[in-house]
């Protein structure tokens, strides 16, 4: 990683556990409200992963720029956090849920992937972890998907539904802004030409199963990455932050 | 001087190796595979341990109870840290560990098996009975690393250590 600027590889980090601190609060909403017991436990356990990948990456920036994981997780302001749209979305019904993991999960699998095998220890590191642990995030959101699309009418409809609202979220998964180019020029992370590929093949195989119909390419909804979110995002950071705004440096 | 540090480090390994898993307590940490190794440089005993899912809760517990054994073992302050790669995998059970997760009922991760692909699954054949004839209620169990199953032979659950 020799030459490269210090800054667009802790933009990069920052990026990854943003969406993993995200995507692990999401899911630690339903803790309590899951359809049954199984689904309670499942959604719990892939959001710990999550919360474990957004910790060691914030580690990792915390490193790099003289701070700690909770300053970075828990005092920054909505324009600071640079996750992706998709997973910051509310969870819906118990099938946009699903959907959500599977269309995130899809492509963390190759995404992941590509990163073990890049030239960044310290994110190879990660990765490798990650990767094992996001192949039963998918398989999971993928037997849930055939379930829920091949089941009842009501479970078809909330899934078709599902598939509608969330699918213009998912180019953002594989965009390449500079920072994003910088760390493919190094080698560190693999270009979305690959990952892509991988997860419309994902995508055609699950949903082929499942007797869904692939929705039609709409307006992209992109932003996340630039500090730009919904209006729910507020929301969901005074949840997230309340605990350590209202006794900062809390320990426990 | 060589001869004492060599049994200060056996103390150490011995102390570090015997520790039990939090939630798997008939398992050692060193059965887990969990122990990376145990150093001593200028008199400072140093443990790296592998962590075996990232968000386990039991990881700060372990790292904690290292610490205290090693002072227990009349060896204080005693650095722990986590090393990320190579990634912990389930192939470093040892076949001790395997053997008493058995014992205690859980099917132990098979080894080296490869990644089934993404709507197949194997069956653990169920631990009492050893029909094949199981099948999973959740992918997801009373821990991150273990998966629910029931035997339609016998009717029993029993609980799966997922390949990682």
């Amino acid at each position: 990683m020799s030459g490269m600027e210090t800054t667009e590889r802790t933009t990069w980090l920052i990026r990854r556990a943003d969406d993993a601190l995200v995507l692990g609060h999401r899911l630690s909403e339903w803790c309590g409200h899951a359809p049954m017991l199984e689904e309670d436990l499942a959604l719990a356990n892939i959001a710990l992963d999550q919360i474990g990948v957004a910790r060691a990456f914030y580690q990792a920036t915390a490193e790099a720029l003289g701070s700690d994981e909770d300053r970075l997780a828990y005092h920054r302001s909505e324009r600071d956090y640079l996750n992706l749209l998709l997973v910051e979305q509310p969870n819906g019904d118990f099938a946009r849920t699903i959907v959500r993991q599977l269309l995130f999960s899809a492509a963390m699998v190759p995404f992941w992937r590509g990163c073990a095998e890049g030239t960044d220890a310290a994110i190879a590191a990660v990765a490798a972890k990650a990767e094992k642990e996001a192949a039963y995030h998918l398989r999971h959101a993928a037997e849930w998907t055939v379930r829920l699309g091949d089941g009842t009418e009501e479970s078809r409809r909330r899934t078709e539904a599902a598939l509608a609202w969330l699918w213009p979220f998912t180019d953002e998964l594989f965009e390449a802004d500079a920072v994003e180019q910088a760390m493919i020029g190094a080698g560190a992370v693999p270009d979305p030409a690959v990952v892509r590929p991988a997860w419309e093949a994902t995508m055609e195989t699950v949903l082929a199963r499942a007797t869904l119909s692939r929705p039609e390419p709409g307006w992209p909804r992109s932003g996340g990455r630039a500090g730009r979110h919904g209006e729910e995002f507020g929301h969901l950071l005074s949840e997230l932050q309340y605990l350590q705004r209202a006794h900062p440096g809390a320990t426990w | 001087m060589v001869g004492a540090e060599d049994s200060l480090l056996r103390r150490a390994e011995a102390a570090v190796a015997a520790v039990p898993d939090p939630e798997l307590p008939f398992l050692t940490i060193a059965e887990l595979g969990m122990v990376r190794g145990v150093t001593i440089t200028e008199g400072q005993v140093e443990v790296a341990l592998s962590p075996t899912y990232t968000g386990c809760p039991a990881t700060a517990v372990i790292a904690a109870e290292v610490a205290g054994a090693l002072d227990r073992a009349g060896i204080p302050g005693a650095r722990v840290r986590t090393v990320l790669a190579p990634a912990w995998t389930t192939d470093w059970i040892t076949a001790a560990g395997r053997s008493k997760l058995l014992q205690a009922g859980i099917v132990p991760p098979p080894t080296g098996a490869a990644r089934p692909a993404l709507f197949e699954a194997a069956a653990p054949p169920c631990p009492a009975c050893l029909s094949p004839a199981t099948e999973r209620l959740s992918a997801f169990g009373s821990t991150p690393c273990k998966a629910l199953y029931r035997c339609t032979a016998c009717r029993e659950p029993f609980e799966f250590f997922k390949c990682l």
